[in-house]
């Protein structure tokens, strides 16, 4: 389990449920984007909400990638049960993301004439692919059964209305970060729509984390143990009450038309939410049965790719500042991606 | 349990899936040290002719590029989603070498090919050839982590077996276990000679179309130098990996070979063609030449390789697949060496420019490195079979547990996507080979990629439109 008294395990736990708060939080607006694109026709808007993201969105998708490869070496037995549960969502999410992202670039690339095609292709992919994530997320909450270190479960279990609620509840939760973002990067009407869209998207997004609080302890007595256990209550209370706070900060800071505040607030609630799963979990990392500790690799592996890790992670997260930070600002219509 | 059918589809996914995936790293791995060298030669000679094909060539690098990241994104998880008893099995080893490359080649992407493609006139000369050295740098890396990996599946060694998995013990012997510099010098070489030839087949093409600029002339002739000098290493490098292939894995040098039986203590002879026939047990029509099978892979007359029948059924690589793979890469190999001769010898009074023979001979040889790269590992893949991890994990014990309908989507969709997605990308590609080497000047276009507040993204290097059949913007 640990290593001179380290627990390699558990770091490591924490550097994968970083890396995928990373990608949840970050291609989740970008994503959201493609999902709000049906709703902007007009071609030169759409060309300032893809410039938005432009510059940053490739690097957002590589925690996806850096999030796969880490759980195949520190925790092999959690990425084989997880995959092959999940095969179908992932394909098809893989297939979302594929499209969208050479819809990205090609779509500045391509003749007026055939720019509508690549327009499909991004929404089509964006749709797809936050959908299957929420599909993977539903599964992953609603359990998958292991029995002698193998997937016990059947093809189809992601094929049921708890999972499917959960992808339609993530395409409202990456619709709304999209729209927040926009309203930090964006002006003039496209921004005053957004602010529209936001409201609706805010009050969406309550009616999901509420049928979710409901629906999950019910269907899960084991999640509803964990939630209400009596040493449990205070935090889950805690998060539900951060949570009510974040969203009438999101509204009023929408009413009050602030630029920055909304996007705040919702990054706020992704994280909340973020937190209230990993609460609803630990310590497993393939609930209800696998732990950490079960699923890790030996320690010596483990040890292996943290000393690449170390090194190079702090070198990733400084150029992902250093990018946000040379594209601050707003964007405008005509401003040069190509 | 498994069908063999489900078997199948999934092998066949991911043949599809990583052939298509090879493709864009090879390319990038050997654009990448053409560049340096490009930009070290400028830096030398300060003839602008350098400074020229490398705008030319980073583009393209910049689109194979970002080709190569999406299709790799699938492959991260394809070692889940369809192979997760081998993930489990060996994940403990293969997991953190897959860590590594993808940790190299983000570190890659996120630090110095930004410099590289948008840097020309942000900082100073010495510094932007770092960053184009260090990105050549950083290919070969990547390729170091992810044959490893390959090649530690191929010969195993440095671990135990715990609890029915594999427990790493030494490090440094799992990375440099027995086939591994082998298979690292002979596809770091592959990845050099397919691009050299795509290079020159470009130069040909325009070539053959009256461009005759010195850029093109000088892509032509840096070409075929690789092909001269770099083809034959090859063909050593893959005798020397041959000969570890026969110490390692004698099963594969029989398949490779269609080589059923010994007999009596005679020398091996070599099968130029036949058909290796696994039912029957034998090579029909076999052409062989007595005493060279013994003369190529034991350096000797007499010595015996093993055969065949001297393998259990069950544990035979399907030789009719490999003997023909192999062929085709020794013998495309073959073909690449000849043109370099040829090239030398029409270079004394400048006909290698000029022979319009020679030069679609160059146009046609431009894919050849890539299929022979591919054939090579068709051999080596399907010659490591019936095995995952040789002699430890067989890959029928390694697919996730798929129905056929299940698989028979994916691999629908995975051909779909990669037919027409990288069909425009690759379509795209030749449109900038055949807009040809431009003079480059330093002053870009106001709003342009390099000026602040622009995408700094490989395919953001390229200002080209993908509309067809315009070879003027």
């Amino acid at each position: 389990m640990g290593i001179q008294g380290i627990d390699l395990s558990l770091i490591w736990g924490v550097i994968i449920a970083f890396g995928v708060m990373m990608y949840v939080i970050m291609d989740g607006f970008d994503l959201g984007l493609g999902i709000l694109f049906p709703l902007i026709p007009d071609e030169q808007e759409r060309d300032v909400m893809m410039n938005t993201v432009a510059p940053v969105w490739d690097g957002n998708e590589t925690w996806l990638v850096l999030g796969g490869a880490a759980l195949y070496g520190a925790f092999p037995l959690a990425y084989s049960v997880i995959l092959e549960a999940l095969y179908l969502p992932l394909i098809f999410m893989l297939a979302g993301l594929i499209f969208r992202g050479v819809a990205f670039e090609f779509r500045f690339k391509a003749s007026p004439q055939k720019r509508h095609i690549w327009d499909m292709a991004f929404i089509g992919g964006s749709f797809l692919a936050t959908f299957c994530q929420g599909v993977v997320i539903g599964t992953y909450i609603a359990g998958i059964p292991v029995v002698n270190r193998q997937f016990a479960g059947g093809n189809l279990d992601w094929l049921s209305p708890f999972p499917l609620f959960c992808g339609v509840g993530l395409v409202v939760a990456y619709a709304l970060l999209g729209s927040t973002w926009l309203l930090v990067k964006t002006e003039g009407m496209l921004e005053s729509r957004m602010r529209l869209f936001s409201r609706y998207l805010a009050f969406a997004l309550m009616a999901v984390v509420t049928v979710l609080c409901v629906w999950t302890p019910w269907l899960h007595p084991e999640i509803a143990l964990r939630w209400f256990a009596q040493a449990h209550i205070v935090v889950f209370g805690a998060l539900m009450l951060l949570g009510v706070l974040a969203l009438v900060g999101l509204l009023k800071t929408l009413r009050q038309h602030h630029s920055h505040w909304p996007f705040v607030f919702t990054l706020v609630l992704v994280f909340l939410g973020y937190i209230g799963l990993a609460f609803s979990i630990w310590p497993n990392i393939v609930p209800p049965s696998i732990s950490l500790w079960d699923a890790a690799s030996p320690p010596s592996s483990q040890l292996f790719i943290l000393i690449g890790t170390l090194f190079i992670l702090p070198i990733i997260l400084m150029y992902t500042c250093w990018s946000y930070y040379v594209f601050r600002g707003k964007v405008r219509i005509g401003d040069g991606y190509h | 349990m498994l069908n063999l059918q489900a078997l199948d589809l999934a092998r066949i996914q991911f043949a599809f899936t990583v052939s298509f995936h090879i493709i864009f790293p090879a390319i990038t791995i050997g654009l990448a040290s053409f560049l340096a060298v490009l930009e070290g030669l400028w830096l030398k000679t300060n003839n602008a002719v350098y400074k020229d094909l490398y705008h030319f060539w980073a583009k393209i690098f910049a689109v194979n590029f970002g080709m190569g990241v999406v299709s790799g994104l699938v492959m991260a998880y394809e070692f889940g989603t369809n192979w997760s008893r081998f993930s489990d099995f060996a994940g403990s080893i293969t997991g953190p070498l897959l860590t590594y490359e993808v940790l190299t080649a983000f570190f890659l992407e996120a630090g110095f090919l930004g410099v590289m493609l948008f840097g020309w006139n942000r900082v100073g000369r010495g510094l932007h050839f770092f960053s184009t050295v260090m990105v050549a740098i950083g290919t070969l890396i990547s390729t170091f982590w992810i044959l490893a990996s390959n090649s530690w599946m191929q010969t195993p060694q440095g671990f135990s077996i715990v609890d029915g998995r594999v427990m790493p013990l030494d490090w440094f012997a799992i990375v440099f276990n027995p086939s591994f510099p082998f298979r690292l010098a002979h596809m770091a070489i592959a990845a050099f000679v397919a691009t050299a030839f795509f290079v020159g087949s470009s130069a040909a093409w325009h070539l053959l179309r009256n461009n005759d600029t010195p850029a093109v002339r000088k892509m032509l002739s840096m070409a075929m130098w690789m092909a001269l000098i770099v083809a034959p290493i090859q063909a050593i490098v893959g005798d020397a990996h041959g000969l570890n292939t026969l110490e390692y894995q004698p099963a594969k040098i029989a398949a490779i070979e269609g080589h059923w039986e010994n007999v009596g203590d005679g020398a091996t002879p070599l099968v130029l063609f036949g058909i290796p026939d696994m039912q029957a047990e034998k090579t029909r029509f076999a052409i062989e030449v007595p005493y060279l099978g013994s003369l190529i892979l034991t350096h000797s007359l007499d010595k015996q390789i093993p055969a065949l029948k001297s393998f259990p059924k069950e544990d035979r690589p399907n030789s009719t697949i490999i003997f023909f793979s192999f062929r085709i890469m020794a013998g495309l190999g073959m073909l690449m060496i000849l043109t370099g001769l040829l090239g030398f010898a029409l270079r004394r009074n400048g006909a290698l420019y000029r022979n319009r023979l020679f030069l679609r001979l160059v146009l046609f040889m431009g894919p050849t490195g890539l299929i022979a790269m591919l054939a090579g590992w068709i051999t080596t893949e399907v010659g490591r079979q019936p095995w995952v991890v040789y002699g430890l994990m067989r890959t029928a014990d390694a697919a996730s547990n798929h129905s056929v309908t299940q698989l028979s989507i994916s691999l629908g969709l995975f051909v779909l996507i990669y037919f027409s997605v990288f069909a425009v990308g690759i379509g795209y590609m030749m449109k900038l080979v055949r807009k040809g080497p431009q003079p480059h000047h330093d002053h870009p276009p106001q709003g342009g990629p390099g000026q602040e507040r622009t995408p700094r993204r490989p395919l953001s290097a390229v200002t080209e439109t993908l509309a067809s059949g315009d070879h003027t913007n």
